[in-house]
Formats: C-alpha cells, sequence, structure tokens
C-alpha cells in the first residue's frame, strides 16, 4: 500500500507517538491536574509538557498561551467566533478551507463584514486587493499559511506586516504548514496561530491548538465552550485566565501525550531535515507529473515553493474514476473531489469536479513516488 | 523538623510550571490537593519547604508565575 494522503491525515504515526498513547491509557490515566491525586498530577504534568513542547516548537511567548483544542477547526472557531462580533470587518483570501470559510460565513450573517481578497488561479494572492481590504480597518485577517488544496506558501510575514500597520490581528490557520514548514510566530507577526496534531505534526487525531500572542489580551476572547477547568472550582462564571478560559471540559490526555511525543519525533530529527525530504519527494513527484502527457498541475509549477502536496487532474477522465483506481488496482491512498474547501477550487477553476491531491510525508519513499507516477502515467495513456 | 508551606495558583497549569521551575532550582516541591481551609480555587497546590520560601518567591517570580497565595502549614 502506497500512503500518499498525508495532507488529510499522516499515516503511519512513529512508534514513539503510539507507545505514548498507550502509556497514558495505561499508566497515567487521570483527569489532568483536575483532582490532584499522583495519576492526576502525572497526567497534567504530561499535558503541561505538550504545552511546553509546542511553546518551542512554534516559539511561542509562554506555555500558558497554548490552547489544546480538538483540531485546527476547533482552534480557527476559537479565534474567529471568540474575536469577532457585529460590525468588525475580517479580512481574508479566496484559497481558504471551510475550517475559515464556514464560520466566517456564519459570523457574516450575524452582522460581521466579511472581505475575501482573490488569489490568482495559481493561489498567489493579490496584493493590492489585500491592501484596499486593509484599508478598511478590520479586526481581524485570517489566512491560510498553505492552502491544502493549492499548496502555495503564502507570504505570511510580509501579509502579517501590513494588517499590523492597520491595527488588524492576524490569525493563521497552519493546517497544512505544521511540522513541515518553520513557524516561529514571533518573528513571523503570526497573533494567533491555527494546528493541527494529526497531519505535518504525525500526532494522532482529535488534537490542535490555538496559539495565543503577546499581542492578543484574554479579554479580547470570548470562549464559546464554557465548562470545568479545575481553577476557580467556586464560581460558575468561567476564569479570565489562560488557558483555562479557553479550554473548559476535560482535555483528550491521550492525543495530547502522543501530541507532545509527536513534536519531541520531530524535535529530534530536526524540522529541516524532514522538510529536505518532503522537499526532494514533492519535486520528483510534481516534475513526474508535469512530463505525464494529459496530466495538468494546480499551482505552483515544477521548481516552486511549496508544501508537499500537489493537485492535478488527467485529460478526460473523472476525479473520482481516478481515485477509484488508484486505490484498487495500484493500493494507491489519496483523495480526490472538493477537499473541504470548494473557494480554492473556484479560485483554481476545478469546481465543482474537483481534483487528484497526493501528499507525502517523513515515511515516504523515492520508489513509492515512482510507482505513483508510474499509475498515474498508465491511467492517463488508457 | 521543617515547616511546609502551600503555594497556591490561579490554574492548574502554573501549578505544574512551578512544579517544573522549582525542581530545576533543585527545590522541593510536591504538588498536592489543594488543602480546602485554604482555598476552594485551582485543585493542585505546591507543597514547598518553608525554610526556601523566599527563593520560592523569587523562582516564581522570575518564571513569570503569579502565585494566588502563599501559606505556613
Amino acid at each position: 500500500m502506497i500512503y500518499l494522503d498525508h495532507p488529510a491525515t499522516s499515516w503511519p504515526k512513529p512508534p514513539e507517538v503510539i507507545r505514548a498513547i498507550v502509556e497514558f491509557l495505561e499508566v497515567n490515566g487521570g483527569n489532568p491536574g483536575r483532582s490532584g491525586h499522583s495519576l492526576s498530577v502525572a497526567a497534567g504534568r504530561i499535558v503541561y509538557e505538550t504545552r511546553e513542547a509546542i511553546a518551542r516548537f512554534f516559539n511561542a511567548p509562554d506555555p500558558l498561551r497554548v490552547i489544546l483544542t480538538h483540531n485546527a477547526t476547533h482552534a480557527l472557531n476559537i479565534a474567529l467566533q471568540g474575536i469577532l462580533k457585529p460590525g468588525d470587518v475580517v479580512v481574508t483570501t479566496s484559497i481558504e478551507h471551510n475550517s475559515v470559510m464556514r464560520p466566517l460565513r456564519t459570523l457574516e450573517k450575524r452582522g460581521v463584514d466579511l472581505r475575501i481578497v482573490p488569489c490568482d488561479a495559481t493561489g498567489t494572492i493579490d496584493t493590492e486587493s489585500y491592501c484596499c481590504a486593509l484599508n478598511l480597518k478590520p479586526r481581524l485577517v485570517v489566512i491560510t499559511h498553505a492552502s491544502n488544496v493549492v499548496g502555495r506558501i503564502m507570504p505570511i510575514d510580509r501579509l502579517a506586516g501590513l494588517a499590523h500597520e492597520v491595527g488588524a490581528l492576524v490569525l493563521v490557520d497552519a493546517a497544512q504548514t505544521c511540522g513541515v514548514v518553520p513557524i516561529d510566530v514571533q518573528t513571523m507577526g503570526i497573533d494567533l496561530l491555527a494546528f493541527t496534531g494529526h497531519k505535518g505534526l504525525q500526532g494522532p487525531p482529535g488534537t490542535g491548538g490555538l496559539v495565543i500572542g503577546r499581542g492578543v489580551a484574554s479579554e479580547d476572547i470570548e470562549p464559546f465552550i464554557c465548562g470545568g477547568t479545575g481553577s476557580n472550582s467556586a464560581v460558575e462564571e468561567q476564569p479570565l485566565m489562560l488557558p483555562d478560559k479557553l479550554e473548559g471540559g476535560t482535555l483528550n490526555g491521550p492525543g495530547i501525550a502522543g501530541l507532545g511525543a509527536a513534536v519531541k519525533w520531530i524535535e529530534e530529527r530536526g524540522l529541516e531535515t524532514v522538510k529536505a525530504h518532503h522537499d526532494e519527494l514533492i519535486s520528483q513527484l510534481v516534475s513526474g507529473l508535469a512530463d505525464t502527457p494529459g496530466v495538468t498541475i494546480y499551482g505552483p509549477q515544477p521548481g516552486e515553493s511549496r508544501v508537499p502536496l500537489v493537485s492535478f487532474t488527467i485529460e478526460g477522465k473523472t476525479v473520482s474514476d481516478v481515485g477509484l483506481r488508484l486505490d484498487r488496482d495500484f493500493g494507491i491512498l489519496c483523495r480526490v473531489g472538493l477537499h473541504c474547501a470548494p473557494a480554492a477550487h473556484r479560485t483554481l477553476g476545478t469546481f465543482s469536479e474537483g481534483t487528484i491531491r497526493f501528499g507525502v510525508g517523513p515515511m515516504t519513499t523515492r520508489n513509492e513516488v515512482e510507482q505513483a507516477l508510474s499509475a498515474v502515467a498508465r491511467i492517463a495513456r488508457e | 523538623m521543617s515547616d511546609y508551606g502551600v503555594v497556591l495558583f490561579h490554574t492548574t497549569s502554573e501549578a505544574f510550571a512551578a512544579e517544573k521551575a522549582l525542581r530545576k532550582a533543585e527545590l522541593e516541591c510536591r504538588l498536592i490537593p489543594t488543602p480546602r481551609h485554604l482555598s476552594s480555587d485551582c485543585g493542585v497546590a505546591a507543597e514547598v519547604n518553608w525554610d526556601h520560601i523566599d527563593t520560592v518567591r523569587n523562582i516564581l517570580e522570575t518564571a513569570g508565575i503569579d502565585a494566588e497565595g502563599i501559606y505556613k502549614l
């Protein structure tokens, strides 16, 4: 089996990640920091160590400003629904995932003024339109670090700098870049970073988080989930301190243990080493596809920088048929269709058919990429 | 026998941050259920040696941890 669906979720997970999850359940299974007994303290310690690992990995100012969530969507919703109020202007791009678009469309119905900056068919943002939108003095700018369909890496530091000039906060959706591209929230000017644990970071599903920079006060974010935190137990109102304010309810202890192990796994290998491996394989994949008659590649072309994914179509073939054949006849697993990102596909001109998407991960080999290219060539010839 | 002190926190995360900072400085620190007569707030508190309480205060301050209260047991 050749697994090329890493942009959906990475697989297989490093053994260290699986061991950490099992160990949490078998050995340290208390409710993290709730009860004060030895198992609760042991579990709480593991959660805190994951906060520290995340803070270190993204250069966050403080582990207590790492909010642990179920996924990137949850983190994006905490930020979007927590900050934006009726009358506020919010700026985003035309290649966002539904994890951004759906909360924004919901907020638009409640009176938030949504401005969508167009990107061209290669996924490049129109800077002039972006600056025009910024003239409206948005409260928040929300941008994907790299689209899950296009794969182009957005110039976050430049876009954040422009947003800060008009006093906007910058929220970045790092679902496709965390664990893949170096992210330093402080030097890149990211006020809020939403990340997922189960893609590039190699952690388990059900994990992710929101890193909150110093430029955002706890009072700026109204929680949409309230509940028990193990703190301020005598009070029926949600506590105001971070991370508790935004973490109502029992945390996903086993998942967080796995996430901590995953971050350490990447740190031990070195993000640069992981990235070099991805870059080599994706470049082999993109060049091979570009040389295959009948194949059209979307987004960055061979030689351009990208995250390790590529969207393409095969002339005269329906993407779902191609996906089924790749799985059934070649054992190649990928994702075809709209990838939960209709806006991005409209931008590329691939709506409503969608594309075939291949993505590589740390365990993918050159030989597997070679086999995938032969399979695509064979399907294209038929 | 030396006396013990208890440090209370606003959030459990701060209790774990404090434990880490104090242990790094090789100071005794044990996380315990918050004694009910002191507070009903955060579920976890830190038990420390009262002889080193000034050092504890300094370390917490340096680490940016705002203790809710420090009590002698």
